[in-house]
């Protein structure tokens, strides 16, 4: 198991975001993690990633015990994200971002090998034209692959992706869908949250369903269309279930 | 051959600067154009200094001149107290500052934007009182060094020409931790925390200690030429070691030349000192001249936000390689 999660619980104030969130994830898979808007699906990411520590549990990566840990310190370890709302260092070049990810993640790069490592990258999710431009000078699109191209030239074990398909038009979505599976076979381990029915039910090895901060479901893409509860609470018809495994 | 020269293009414009402004007033080889030429040259290692943290990191600090009023402060006392020689106090001054530095950089780095600027006003205020109340450094009037110790360095007149060599030393010396800082890994870190601090952790930027070194290595050259300052001085004051204008000034020359940068701390420092001395003996302007940087600050931020070399960076980008 690359990563365990155990009993997370996790409050602000009175809300209480995750409650008693349990799973193991095995390597080399990739895990799609769905569920209504609120339903705690960024704060589980946070939790993971060192941003938010847990009120209770524990998350343990790779055998050891991570609860709590910075997010500099994991990033080290092998983890990588990208954020929601892309978050682009907007005054460096794009290939200066994706140094960073390069010299201060797993990969530990020095400024020689990062440089590589970004033509690399880049090219690899199609960005190695814009590799000298300002990074606020990119579009909603570009921003989204510059934040996946940052997270893998961490040469992580674990990503975490966090919507990297939302805002973009169906042919974007396939050709990233076609690049978060050529980083699964690279071996590297993927949870990524979607709202893209279609996408994630088609890319995904197995599905987490929260909702309301809760665990309920969890199974392989064609148990989670069927499953009654996922259907009440989040796909709402039934029908629309099934054509979504259909692939439409 | 060629590649290499444009690699570091902005390095040997910065050096050249500083050498033709230290340079000039030895062919001259007027005592007033060497005292300018001082003036001018301390500016620029303190705009450079603080640059380091306010343009690399993006903190704005300002109570900086309290690295210079300390080291100032250690360096005199161990002079003229301890019976120290100019360099051993030079260094202990920049040592003193950077300890002050590593010591806040635990405290107060952590606080963002207007709270860690306000947190460093308090400082310099807090050090000032201190130094006011603290009687082995004279409190508030002072100290004055025994003219015989100039005796150790050839005189008064000589004494004045070694200061003189040494600044640009020091000046030189801020330009190459200034470059090096700005085309490292190390830095790279810091302009990541600069840009978006949260993602930079979370892309494994260690903040807290790039912070700090960042802090430490923007106090230690302020700190050794506040000691090299008023050993020529010959006397020093709470008012004179942390006035807090001073701080700002160096702001000012930073956001003139262009934050962020190597070359632009040093043109700023270079233009304000330029303009400052001309306002100073412009019988119009002469009592305005604090005014005059404050309406400069105003322009500056308002139409050229990134200073002048981040202003030709954004017009010209072929040159955005070079000048760095």
């Amino acid at each position: 198991m690359i990563l365990q999660v155990q009993g997370v619980t996790k409050r602000f104030g009175g809300l209480q975001a995750l409650t008693q969130v349990t799973f193991d994830l095995p390597e080399g898979q990739i895990l799609g993690l769905i569920g209504p808007n609120g339903a705690g699906k960024t704060t589980l990411f946070n939790v993971i990633d060192g941003v938010y520590a847990p009120e209770e549990g524990r998350v343990i990566f790779q055998g050891e015990d991570i609860t709590g840990k910075k997010p500099y310190y994991l990033a080290r370890k092998g983890l990588a994200r990208t954020h929601q709302i892309v978050r682009p260092l907007n005054e460096l070049s794009v290939r200066e971002n994706v140094m960073v990810g390069a010299c201060f993640g797993h990969a530990n790069a020095n400024l020689k090998q990062a440089a590589q490592i970004a033509d690399e990258v880049l090219a690899f999710v199609g960005l190695e034209e814009k590799a000298d431009q300002l990074a606020s000078s990119l579009n909603v699109a570009q921003k989204k692959r510059l934040e996946l191209a940052r997270a893998i030239a961490a040469q992580p074990k674990l990503l975490l992706l966090d919507e990297v398909l939302a805002g973009l038009n169906p042919s974007e979505i396939a050709h990233m869908v076609e690049t978060v599976r050529a980083i699964r076979d690279r071996g590297i381990t993927i949870i990524m949250i979607e709202h893209v029915m279609s996408a994630i039910m088609n890319v995904s090895d197995r599905i987490l369903v929260l909702d309301f901060g809760k665990l309920i479901a969890e199974g392989t893409p064609e148990e989670i269309a069927q499953n009654e509860k996922v259907i009440h609470a989040y796909l709402g018809d039934p029908k629309l279930a099934e054509r979504l495994m259909q692939g439409e | 051959m060629t590649k290499r020269i444009q690699q570091h293009a902005s390095l040997w414009l910065s050096l050249a600067a500083v050498l033709l402004i230290g340079i000039w007033p030895i062919i001259t080889g007027d005592a007033l154009d060497r005292e300018t030429a001082f003036t001018v040259l301390r500016a620029v290692a303190l705009a450079s200094s603080l640059n380091i943290l306010l343009g690399y990191t993006g903190y704005v600090s300002f109570g900086h001149v309290v690295f210079y009023g300390l080291g100032g402060y250690v360096g005199f006392y161990l002079i003229s107290a301890r019976g120290w020689n100019l360099w051993l106090a030079i260094l202990a001054g920049g040592i003193a500052a950077g300890l002050l530095a590593y010591l806040l950089g635990l405290a107060i780095l952590r606080l963002r934007g207007a709270y860690f600027a306000l947190a460093t006003i308090g400082v310099n205020e807090a050090v000032r009182a201190f130094i006011n109340n603290f009687e082995p450094f004279g409190g508030p009037t002072g100290m004055t060094l025994n003219f015989k110790v100039y005796k150790l360095y050839g005189g008064p007149a000589s004494a004045l020409q070694l200061s003189f060599y040494i600044i640009i030393g020091l000046t030189l010396l801020v330009i190459l931790v200034s470059y090096w800082v700005r085309t490292s890994k190390f830095g790279l870190g810091l302009l990541a925390i600069r840009e978006d601090e949260d993602a930079a952790e979370v892309m494994g930027v260690v903040a807290p200690n790039a912070k700090t070194w960042a802090y430490v290595l923007s106090a230690v050259i302020p700190g050794m030429v506040g000691a090299l300052v008023f050993f020529k001085n010959g006397t020093i004051e709470p008012g004179l070691a942390f006035p807090l204008n001073t701080s700002i000034v160096m702001i000012v020359m930073i956001m003139l030349g262009g934050q962020g940068t190597v070359l632009g701390p040093i043109l700023g420092a270079a233009g304000y000192e330029t303009m400052r001395d001309y306002l100073l003996v412009s019988p119009l302007f002469k009592n305005l001249q604090l005014a005059i940087s404050g309406a400069l600050l105003l322009i500056i931020v308002l139409f050229i936000p990134r200073g002048l070399v981040g202003w030709l960076r954004q017009r010209y980008p072929k040159v955005r390689r070079l000048l760095i």
